[in-house]
This record gives C-alpha cells, structure tokens and sequence, in this order.
C-alpha cells in the first residue's frame, strides 16, 4: 500500500488516488507535423523505468487535485511531490528529468519546450 | 529412414533421461526415492551459443526447447537472474483458456490450449493439466448481452464457447449464491469447458528437462546486464558471469523487458505494474472449475493440495517490487465472499505479488525490434500463462526463421506505429 501525501489534504492511502502515469510527456502541438512513427513514440512508448520514476497523481476522492511524484519503482519510497505545473526541485528528480529519452525523442525537438514556472 | 528433426524431441528424451513413468515411480519407491536422476544440468557458459533465451521462466525454456525439437538447433542457452521459474511462471493463478474475441487472440491462444492439450505426454513430464472449464460470470444485463456476442464470435473461430443461465450456473457450481437480489446479482455466464488449469511449476520443469535433454544450457543466478551489439546487431549478452555471445537473443523477461528493451537502446509500449494472488487453507474438494468475474474482479480455482486459489487484479502504479497494495485483495476477498458466502469462514495462508507487463491494447508483442538478431516476446500482462507453449512456439519458429509466422505476425511492435492494435482488454478483464 502507497501512502502518499496530498500536498492539500495530508498523507491518504493510495486507494483514494487515481493514478495519472508518467509525468512531462509533452503533446505535440502539431500532430501533423509527426509521422506514424514519431506519433507513435508519443502515444505508445513508455519510459517505465525500474528505480527513479516522475508520475502524476489525483486525489480523486478527496481534493481531486492533480501533483506530481517522485517515487522509486523498486522500493516504492517516494521522496519528492511537487505542484503538477513544475520541474522536481530534487537532485535525482533533476537528473532523472534531464536524462529522460523523451527529452531527444522526436516529439520534443519539433515543438517548443513546455515552459515550467 | 532418418526422421526429420521436428521429431526428434522425444527421441532425444528416451535416449539421455529416465523416462518418467509408474514403472519408475515403482522403481524408485523401493529405493525410498534417493536414486532419481537428475532432471537438468547446470553447467558453467560457454563462450559462445548460436541462440541465448533471456529468461527461463515458461515463455523462454518453451521456446528453448522449440528451438532445440522443431527447429533442430542444439547449441542454446537460457539464462536467468534468479531460479528457472521462479518469477510470473510461480506466481500465476494458472488458469488455461482460449475464449478470446479477435481473430489474431484466437489463432494464439487455441494453438497455445492445443498444445496443452498433449504436452505431458511430449515432455514425459506431469504437468497436472486439467480441463475443468473455465466460467466467466455475468452480472449486468449490458454485460450478458455483451457476452453473447462475445461467446458467437468465439464459436465462429471454431472455439468451444457456451452461455449459461443462473440456473445451470447453480448446477455446476452448487456453492454459487445466485440470489438476483446481489448487489451484483449472477445472470449467466460462458463457459470454455476445454478450458482449465495445469501445475505451473510442472510446466517450467517440464520444459526445462525436456530442454535440457536436447542439449540446451539452462544457466541460473546469471543475471543478463547488457547487450553486445555491433553495427546494429546483437552479437551476445554480457552477464553475472561475463560476456556470452550468440549470433542471436530472444528476451522473454516479462515484467523486465522494458528495462532490458532500454539496455538495447529502444523503447517499449509497456508499463510494469504489480499483480497479486492468494492461497486459502486446504480444504476439501469444493470447487471443480474455474469461475472468473470481470465485473466484479474476483477468479478463483481450487488446486489439487486443496487451497482455494485467488486472483486480485491489477494495481495503477508502476512498480517492480512484486508486492501490491492490500486494497485490491480486500476488493476481491469482498466479491468472493458475496458470491460465495461459504468462504467467508476460509483463512488466506499466503499472498504473494508479481511484476507483470502491461501493453496498451492488452495483447502480447511477439516481435523483431530495431536490433537485427534481437527478438523480444513480452507484454503477456496479466494472462500469460495460458500461452506458454504457444508462444514458446511461435517464438522459436520468429528467431530460427528470422520473419514472424501467421499466428505470430499480427503481434509485431509495428503495430503501435500502424495501429492496428488487438484490444483484447474485453477478454482480459481478470483472469486473462
């Protein structure tokens, strides 16, 4: 069981949350612009990585507010929350960010970079 | 006459091990069974192998010993991180069917349930396959009327496939509360009577031996960390216990094939998510079929030692901890007790978690990948078991013949790029 910490409501068990996968998967602007294959990166391809992982959470059943999680696959402690419209402030959360294969994949060198604040 | 190689499987067998028989339990029991042989070897890795199988669970020795009895390749290893089938192989609910709607789910699954159907008998090997039928339960007007339509194009496909009432539901099942004032009441259900259970272990045993008496290495506690690839092919795996090269790899890692996927450089359609079950106390005989719900998220079988045998489902999150989150066992334990109000009395023995790999249109990808000479078959989900020698089969015929087979072909990753996805998450509510 996940015990995860609403940045509005406090530490909740995960049966309250919805989960809301990977997080910084940016949408193609313009899918036009994307042949099958590169569409196809954005859509399908996952990153599931074992170990560090930033995901999207919803408090469905309290705040239903949206954040997002630093947590680590394999021993599921989760060390870093974060508002849903933010980079991790977190040393590992910024490596794992700058890392990330999505960062070259084809969707995010055709579109400008989503601006966090 | 020289007899082709696709036959030699159990020549093979008769010549290198003791055959398995009542003779030889006989035998044996007069030597308080302390002379049994041994049933594979496990030998130190050679420097180079014309195939190596990552993964010695079902999928990978299965195709290990296709390999080695149907395409006569002799020079093979199976490696794996932990015990040969000590991952999803030992943790499954072990439930056996083949009712799945689309044409390319069909084709894989009736070829995998045929071979069930005489794999004892070609590995010498028990592996306890029982057809005892498998009943999927409906409890909502949509979802019956759903499940006709589902049961004709079943039937169309040549698949054993039957629709039941309440009360031929209560026949079978006489433990089933069928009372329609349920909060999901049961108003029918289909039935695949060839349909079932086996011993999973028996079938990694199975095909290990049988594997081995073929020549293939089967090599535990070797951990594949990496791939050798040269100009865009795989040449070899580097390990636990160092490099090994192979003119050519088939992954069948399951819940690990994302992280083995970005080894080699490419990505995979695949979330790794923790699937959990759970064994009763033994009990006497209660239960002589498998009963699964998908609206209500509850499965169970009982085994032979007697547990009633458990399937929760599925949990949201990531994770490679093979453990989930209690809530998806109370869940299931709470529709279990209302359809079956006599388990309310049963006390869980042991709940355990595995790591499974989810793909998003819940059909398996049995495919070449980017790397020339890499195959990977992965993406089983929630359900791979039932497929075990199928897909062992079509996986050997995709790496001996280098191109994908008409059963294996539909499972490509290129669909994720064509879209010409098979959604199967209808059939693979719960018990998939």
């Amino acid at each position: 069981m996940l015990y995860i910490e609403c940045p509005w409501c406090g530490f909740r068990d995960d049966e309250e949350f919805h989960y809301g996968g990977e997080a910084h998967i940016q949408r193609p602007t313009d899918p036009n612009e994307l042949n099958d294959e590169e569409f196809s990166e954005y859509l399908y391809l996952k990153s599931n990585p074992k170990g560090v992982i930033l995901e999207r959470w919803l408090h469905s059943r309290g705040c239903r507010r949206w954040f997002n999680v630093l947590r680590n696959t394999v021993t599921n402690e989760i060390t870093e929350i974060y508002p849903i419209d933010t980079l991790p402030n977190s040393k590992e959360g910024t490596e794992y960010y700058g890392q990330n294969w999505r960062r070259k994949s084809s969707v995010e060198k055709t579109i400008k970079p989503r601006e966090y604040k | 006459m020289k007899k082709p190689a696709s036959n030699q499987g159990m020549q093979g067998l008769r010549s290198e091990k003791e055959k398995y028989s009542i003779f030889s339990l006989a035998r044996n029991s007069l030597t308080y069974h302390e002379n049994w042989s041994q049933a594979w070897r496990s030998p130190e890795p050679k420097s180079e192998y014309d195939t190596i199988i990552i993964g010695a669970g079902g999928h990978g020795l299965a195709t290990a010993y296709y390999l080695a009895s149907q395409h006569g390749m002799r020079n093979i290893a199976v490696v794996d991180k932990g015990w040969l089938g000590g991952g999803n192989t030992g943790r499954n609910t072990t439930i056996i069917r083949s009712n799945y709607m689309w044409d390319e789910s069909a084709g894989i699954y009736e070829h995998s349930l045929k071979l069930w159907e005489k794999l004892s008998q070609e590995l010498n090997f028990n592996t306890m396959f029982s057809q005892r039928g498998v009943l999927t339960l409906a409890h909502t007007e949509h979802e019956l009327k759903e499940m006709n339509r589902r049961v004709e194009a079943i039937r169309l496909n040549g698949i054993d496939s039957e629709v039941l009432n309440p009360n031929q539901i209560k026949k079978l099942v006489p433990i089933i509360d069928i009372n329609p004032r349920l909060r999901y009441p049961v108003m029918g259900g289909f039935i695949q009577r060839r349909g079932g259970t086996a011993r999973h272990d028996a079938v990694a045993w199975g095909y290990a031996r049988a594997a081995d008496s073929l020549g293939v290495d089967i090599i535990q506690n070797c951990e594949a960390t990496g791939f050798i690839i040269e100009k865009g092919t795989v040449k070899g795996i580097q390990t636990a216990k160092g490099p090994i090269r192979a003119k050519k790899v088939g992954c069948v890692v399951s819940g690990h094939a994302g992280v083995l996927a970005n080894l080699a450089g490419f990505r995979l359609p695949i979330d790794s998510r923790p699937l959990q079950a759970l064994v009763s106390e033994p009990i006497k005989p209660i239960l002589d079929t498998v009963i699964m719900s998908n609206s209500v998220h509850m499965y169970v079988s009982q085994s032979d030692k007697g547990e009633m045998v458990f399937g929760a489902g599925v949990d949201s999150y990531n994770s490679y901890a093979q453990r989930g989150s209690l809530n998806i066992i109370e869940g299931m334990l709470a529709a279990a007790v209302e359809l079956f109000p006599v388990f309310s009395r049963l006390r869980m023995l042991r709940s355990w978690g595995g790591v499974v790999d989810t793909c998003p249109d819940a059909s398996p990808i049995i495919s070449k990948t980017p790397i020339d000479n890499l195959y990977f078959n992965c993406g089983w989900g929630t359900g791979g078991f039932k497929a075990t020698p199928g897909s062992g089969h079509v996986f050997a015929d995709l790496i001996a013949k280098d191109e994908p087979n008409l059963i294996s072909a539909p499972f490509s990753l290129n669909r994720f790029i064509s879209g010409y996805l098979i959604d199967e998450h209808g059939a693979a509510g719960v018990a998939h």
